[in-house]
C-alpha cells in the first residue's frame, strides 16, 4: 500500500515515510574508531516491514538505534542523512528529537526482563508516555492502559495495571513492552531482537502480536534480528547486514528464491532443516566477523566466503542493483556464472584461498 | 548474639524454598517497598504449615532485638525531649553524690539508679536527654549528606561525562582530607560564622559539620550505585518513548537507588553517632551543661578508674545503638539484594 492509498489519510506527507541516506555510526574507543555502521540505505514505507538480518556485531543495533537517535551523546560520530516524514534527524538537538520518541516511532528491546523498571508499576510505566505526549487526564491515561493491555491479549489487564514486572512472565513482560511502545500510536516501531529472549513457544505468539498491531494501526515497522525465520514471513523487504554494511537487500520472496550474496547463502544454510536426517553436521559459517576498527581491504565477507577470488581481497564491490529492489554487494553472485565458476576454482585448487584468511587471526568485534 | 547471622544468609540457602515460595517471598518483600497494602497479605498467607519458617517473622532475633533498642532509645529521647515524662532534672545537681556509683542516694531521700556523674547530676534524665542530643545531630547530619551528597551523586551517576568528572573529582579531594581534622575546621569555621549571639545553636554547627563530611563519600557511593541504573535497558527505553533527563533521573533511576541508599543511611547514622563523640572528646561538641553521649564521655573521661560508671554507661549507650543501626543496616541490604537478583 503506497501513501496515496492511506485510508487513513492522516499522512500530508507524500513521500516514503522513512529514507535513511548513507547512514555512518562510528564509536571513538581507546583502539581506534569502531565503524559500526557504514553507509547504509534504506527506505520504509508506511504500513510496511523491514526485516534487517545479520549475525552478533554486524551492525544491525546500532543502525536502528542511529536512525532513532537513541545513542550514547558522547564518543559517537553519526552522518549521513535521516529523513522521517521530510524531517531530517542527524543533527538536531535531543530536545527537538523527544517530541518524535515514542509519539511517532517507538522501540521494543530485546531483553524485557531489564527493559522494564523493576520497581515501578506496570500501568505507571504505561501511562508514563501517555502523560507525556498526550495531554490526558491521569485516569483517562489508565483507561487507555488497561485498552492497551487488552489488545496485547494479557488476561486481566485491571489486575496487571497494579502488579510489577517481576510479577508477569517473560512473554507476558514482552507483551507489556509492546503496550508501552504503542501507547502513544507511533507511525514507526523498531523491533531491536524483540523473540529473541522469549521461548520457541512465546516467539510465535508475540510476532503475530506485532503483526496484528501494525495492521491495525497501518505502522511502518523494522524488525532486527539475526534469525532469518522470524522475517522469513512476516517482512515485506529484508536487508542483510554484515560489519556495518548491507550487503544484500530485496523484497522477501525474491531474496528466497534468488539470493546474490554468498554471506544470505551461508545464513540461510546455517538454519537446521527438519528433512536433514538427525545428527547431521549443522552448516556454519567459519570464522568471525571482521574487526570493524580494522576492516579487510576488500569485500568485508571475503575471509570467510566460499566464492572468494584475488579480486574479493583487494575491492570492495559496490553495491549493484538489479532493479526491482534488489541490491547486494558481491563480484561473483550466487547463481551467476562467474559465481559458479569461481566456487568450483575454489573446489578445486589445492589451497583455495580463503583457507589462509580463515585461519589467520581476526579481532572479534561486537 | 547468637541469631546474627540467621538475619540475612538464612533467606538465601536457607531450607531451600521451592519457587512458589521464593515468588511469594518477592512479592512479599515488593510490597514492603512500595508498601502495597494488597502485596502485603501474600506475606501473611503463605505462613502456612508447609513452610518449616514463618515468613513473617523471618528477621530472625538480632534484628528484632536491634529494632526494639532503636525503638526504646528513641522513644525516651523523644519522652526526654518533649518533657512528657520526667527522669528529674537533668542539670540539677546534688553535690553529696557527685561520681557516687549506681543505686546511689542522695541521704536516703532520693534514689539514682545508674548512679550521678561528677557534678552529682543525676544519669539517667542526663543519659535521655543525652540520646535525644545524639541521635539529633546524627540524623540531622546525615539527612543533609543525603541531600547534597546524594543528589550530586545521583547527577554525577545519571549524567557521566564532564559533570561526573568534575563532581567525581570534588569528592576525591574532599575525601583526601583528613575527616576529623576538616570536622574540627568546619566547627571552628562555623562557630566564628555564627557570632557571639549564636545564630546557630550547638547541634547545628556539629549537623553542618559531619554532613558535609559525609558529602564526599555518600556521593560516591550514590554515584556508583546510579552509575550501574543508569546504563539498564528500560533507561533507555524510557528515554525512547520520550521522557525528558530529569524526570528519567527522577522517576527511574533514583526509586532503583534508593533502597541500598537506605541500608547505607543506617550505617551512617551508627558512624555520625560515633562521630559526634569524638568531636565532643576533642572539646568541640555540643556545649555544656547540654548532655549528649559523646559529651558525657568528654566530660568524666578523668574519672574512668575513680567511678568507670559515668563513662561505661555511656558508652554502653553508644555501643548497643550502632550495633542495633548496622545490624539493620545489614538486614535493609539482605532483603533488597534479593529483590535485585530475583529479577
Amino acid at each position: 500500500m503506497s501513501p496515496s492509498e492511506d485510508r487513513f489519510g492522516d499522512a500530508p506527507y507524500d513521500g516514503p515515510m522513512l529514507e535513511v541516506t548513507d547512514i555512518k555510526t562510528y564509536f571513538e574507543t581507546d583502539r581506534g574508531l569502531v565503524r559500526s555502521v557504514d553507509g547504509v540505505s534504506l527506505t520504509l514505507e508506511r504500513g510496511k516491514t523491514i526485516g534487517i538480518v545479520g549475525e552478533s556485531g554486524s551492525g544491525k543495533t546500532v543502525l536502528s538505534r542511529s536512525i532513532m537517535g537513541l545513542l550514547p551523546k558522547r564518543g559517537v560520530v553519526r552522518e549521513g542523512s535521516v529523513k522521517f516524514e521530510g524531517q531530517e534527524f542527524i543533527g538536531i538537538k535531543p530536545k527537538e528529537m523527544r517530541a518524535f520518541w515514542g509519539a511517532q516511532m517507538s522501540m521494543i528491546f530485546q531483553d524485557p526482563m531489564t527493559s522494564l523498571n523493576p520497581v515501578m508499576k506496570v500501568g505507571n510505566q504505561i501511562t508514563e508516555s501517555i502523560r507525556e505526549h498526550l495531554d490526558v487526564s491521569k485516569s483517562y491515561a489508565m483507561e487507555l492502559a488497561e485498552n492497551l493491555l487488552e489488545s496485547v491479549r494479557i488476561p486481566e489487564p485491571r489486575k496487571r495495571l497494579k502488579e510489577y514486572p517481576h510479577q508477569l512472565s517473560g512473554g507476558m513482560r514482552q507483551r507489556v513492552c509492546i503496550a508501552v511502545a504503542l501507547a502513544c500510536g507511533p507511525k514507526l516501531l523498531f523491533a531491536d531482537e524483540p523473540t529473541t529472549a522469549l521461548d520457541v513457544t512465546v516467539q510465535a505468539q508475540v510476532l503475530d502480536l506485532m503483526a496484528a498491531q501494525q495492521r491495525e494501526r497501518f505502522m511502518a515497522m523494522v524488525l532486527v534480528t539475526h534469525d532469518l525465520g522470524v522475517v522469513a514471513g512476516r517482512a515485506d523487504d529484508i536487508a542483510v547486514m554484515y560489519a556495518g554494511r548491507i550487503v544484500e537487500k530485496a523484497p522477501t520472496a525474491t531474496l528466497f528464491a534468488n539470493m546474490k550474496m554468498p554471506y544470505t547463502e551461508a545464513l540461510l544454510s546455517s538454519i537446521p532443516k527438519l528433512a536433514h536426517d538427525s545428527h547431521t553436521r549443522l552448516a556454519t559459517i567459519p570464522g568471525r566477523p571482521p574487526d570493524l576498527v580494522h576492516p579487510p581491504k576488500g569485500c568485508k565477507f571475503a575471509p570467510r566466503c566460499t566464492y572468494v577470488q584475488d579480486k574479493c581481497l583487494e575491492e570492495e564491490p559496490p553495491l549493484t542493483d538489479l532493479g526491482g529492489g534488489h541490491q547486494y554487494r558481491c563480484w561473483f553472485p550466487v547463481g551467476t556464472p562467474g559465481g559458479a565458476a569461481a566456487l568450483e576454482k575454489n573446489r578445486t585448487s589445492a589451497s583455495p584461498a580463503p583457507a589462509a584468511a580463515v585461519t589467520s587471526p581476526v579481532g572479534g568485534q561486537a | 548474639m547468637p541469631e546474627l547471622p540467621d538475619t540475612g544468609v538464612d533467606d538465601e540457602i536457607g531450607s531451600g524454598p521451592t519457587a512458589t515460595e521464593a515468588f511469594e517471598r518477592e512479592q512479599h518483600e515488593f510490597g514492603g517497598v512500595a508498601g502495597d497494602s494488597g502485596l502485603l497479605q501474600v506475606g501473611a498467607i503463605e505462613a502456612g504449615p508447609a513452610s518449616t519458617r514463618r515468613r513473617g517473622a523471618g528477621l530472625g532475633f538480632g534484628a528484632w532485638a536491634a529494632i526494639g533498642w532503636m525503638g526504646f532509645i528513641i522513644l525516651i529521647a523523644v519522652l526526654a525531649k518533649v518533657g512528657i515524662l520526667t527522669w528529674g532534672d537533668a542539670n540539677e545537681s546534688f553535690a553529696s553524690c557527685a561520681r557516687k556509683g549506681p543505686l546511689a542516694d542522695e541521704g536516703g531521700a532520693k534514689g539514682f539508679l545508674l548512679g550521678c556523674d561528677s557534678n552529682g547530676r543525676d544519669m539517667i534524665p542526663r543519659l535521655a536527654l543525652g540520646a535525644w542530643t545524639s541521635l539529633l545531630v546524627a540524623v540531622g547530619a546525615v539527612t543533609l549528606g543525603f541531600i547534597i551528597g546524594g543528589t550530586l551523586g545521583l547527577i554525577a551517576g545519571f549524567t557521566g561525562g564532564k559533570t561526573d568528572t568534575i563532581l567525581t573529582g570534588m569528592f576525591n579531594v574532599l575525601l583526601s582530607v583528613p575527616v576529623i581534622i576538616m570536622a574540627l575546621a568546619l566547627v571552628a569555621f562555623l562557630q566564628g560564622a555564627s557570632g557571639e549571639e549564636g545564630a546557630l545553636s550547638p547541634e547545628m554547627i556539629l549537623i553542618i559539620a559531619i554532613g558535609v563530611v559525609a558529602i564526599p563519600l555518600i556521593g560516591r557511593i550514590t554515584r556508583a550505585s546510579s552509575l550501574t541504573w543508569a546504563q539498564r535497558e528500560f533507561v533507555l527505553a524510557s528515554r525512547a518513548q520520550g521522557a525528558k533527563s530529569r524526570r528519567i533521573m527522577i522517576r527511574e533511576v533514583l526509586p532503583n537507588v534508593l533502597p541500598a541508599m537506605f541500608s547505607i543511611a543506617l550505617l551512617a547514622i551508627g558512624i555520625a553517632i560515633v562521630a559526634e563523640g569524638a568531636l565532643a572528646i576533642l572539646g568541640v561538641g555540643v556545649r555544656p551543661p547540654t548532655p549528649s553521649w559523646g559529651n558525657m564521655i568528654a566530660l568524666d573521661r578523668g574519672n574512668l578508674f575513680k567511678s568507670p560508671h559515668i563513662v561505661f554507661e555511656a558508652s554502653l549507650l553508644i555501643f548497643f545503638t550502632v550495633l542495633s543501626l548496622n545490624l539493620l543496616g545489614d538486614v535493609v541490604r539482605a532483603r533488597f539484594d534479593v529483590r535485585e537478583g530475583g529479577l
